[in-house]
């Protein structure tokens, strides 16, 4: 019964696992042999930003007072603990599993359901997981750059990592309906109330940057690449790495 | 829903602003340390820190802190950098008027996101020398946020600090995909670029 639910994330693995061993990023670091279909999506997803997400999220924002929003997205974290304690395990990261399950004790009663969030205060603060880092941790290989249809930017790694994380994820498999749509409710208002408080951000990215897609995926790759502890400049780790402060070199040619 | 891969972790800050190129050979020659790099960004930071909490106006922010760019940074090598290949058929009459632009609109860009740095402070950590580089880490600690992380980048050759990480986002390196998607909007006329800029 487990084997049959696992056979099928590990296949994909395996699959993966292919892929990221034949790419590899170019010399500024990036590699999107997808370009012009992520091109695509990614004026889709402004598009969808556009007509349905922003003006969403500024409702959401400017209807539901900052507290209760805040206590929402708090819900919404608390329910995500069970799936990250599962990567913790899976990284053999006992330490953090531990850790991730005393924040989800805490928050879970004291914190009312995960409405607050008192473990932070006590030293328990947010600790995050995912299979995408999983698989980096197993030894997967990036794989190319794709932006994904609403989701937004994401490598092949990290996109297999977000399916298996719905498939592995507890909380998600103990609820039946309409509990599970509860929980992706509350997920939905926590994007949106992202969206809204950090409004300006998104906007100055989206809708002012000459190139907006190129911006993401930069931000995209840097952000994720240092959140998996990819050193800043590290022997030959990536061209991109040796290439990014030689501006002295090209300087005296 | 969307997130775009985004939180607010991605807020941004500055680069930088410097010393004539041909000042950097002499510079260069003398051992530049970690404890030299620390105390650049020492000092760096306390001017950023005085601005956010002056209680000036944005417009007045944007003035001190692009003097806080010339001051620390090496905006002349930032400014070549980002332009890439074509920088090196321009004159230095094009390449001044380009730094110059760059360094304003840097400080404007940048400085705009100020508000939300207003009552913190960024606090340096420590550094670490990777080849002729090094990596002053540093945590910025805002009203109501939880702290995240930002690395300044300072190269020995200059003494100046050369890019601003945050949370792994390097500022110089989006700089190059703009100012790159920018210098195509103009056609590749490093003139018409250095307009639009100002």
């Amino acid at each position: 019964m487990l084997a049959a639910h696992l056979s099928r994330p590990l296949a994909l693995v395996a699959l993966l696992a292919l892929a990221g061993c034949s790419a590899a990023p170019g010399p500024d670091g990036i590699n999107d042999p997808y370009e012009e279909v992520n091109r695509g999506w990614h004026d889709t997803n402004i598009a969808l930003d556009k007509a349905v997400i922003k003006p969403v999220s500024t409702a959401y924002g400017t209807v539901v007072p900052d507290p209760v929003r805040k206590g929402l997205s708090n819900v919404s974290d608390t329910l995500g603990i069970p799936g990250v304690v599962v990567n913790d395990v899976l990284q053999l990261k006992l330490g953090d599993a531990l850790h991730n399950t005393a924040r989800f004790a805490v928050n879970a009663t004291i914190g009312l359901g995960g409405l607050f969030d008192p473990a932070t205060g006590m030293g328990l603060e947010e600790r995050d997981a995912d299979f995408g880092q999983t698989l980096y941790t197993w030894g997967v290989g990036e794989g190319a750059y794709v932006v994904l249809p609403v989701y937004g930017p994401s490598t092949e790694r990290d996109a297999l990592g977000v399916v298996v994380d719905i498939v592995l994820d507890p909380v998600g498999n103990l609820l039946g309906n309409p509990e599970a749509s509860y929980k992706t409710g509350l997920k939905v208002a926590d994007l949106a109330d992202t969206r809204y408080r950090y409004s300006d951000l998104y906007e100055s990215v989206l809708y002012d940057s000459a190139d907006s897609y190129a911006q993401m995926r930069l931000s995209y790759l840097d952000n994720r690449r240092y959140e998996l502890g990819t050193p800043i400049v590290a022997g030959a780790e990536t061209a991109d790495q040796t290439t990014t402060y030689d501006l002295y070199e090209d300087f005296y040619e | 829903m969307s997130d775009f891969g985004f939180t607010r972790r991605r807020v941004l800050t500055g680069l930088g602003a410097g010393v004539c190129a041909m000042m950097l050979r002499p510079i260069a020659a003398l051992a530049f340390s970690s404890s030299q790099a620390e105390a650049l960004i020492h000092k760096a930071v306390d001017d950023i820190n005085a601005i956010i909490n002056s209680g000036k106006s944005e417009r007045a922010m944007y003035v001190d802190f692009e003097k806080v760019l010339v001051r620390y940074a090496d905006t002349p090598s930032i400014a070549r950098s980002v332009l890439g290949p074509p920088a090196r058929s321009a004159s230095s009459g094009q390449l001044n008027a380009f730094t110059k632009a760059f360094q304003t609109y840097i400080a404007r860009k940048y400085g705009s996101r100020f508000r939300e740095f207003i009552g913190g402070k960024i606090q340096v950590n420590s550094s670490q020398k990777i080849n002729s580089i090094y990596d002053v880490k540093c945590t910025a600690i805002l009203a109501g946020e939880p702290p995240f992380d930002i690395s300044f980048i300072v190269h020995d050759r200059s003494g100046k600090f050369i890019d601003l990480q945050i949370e792994g986002i390097s500022l110089l390196k989006s700089e190059r995909a703009e100012i790159g998607a920018m210098l195509d909007k103009a056609g590749g006329s490093i003139d018409k670029l250095t307009a639009a800029l100002s």
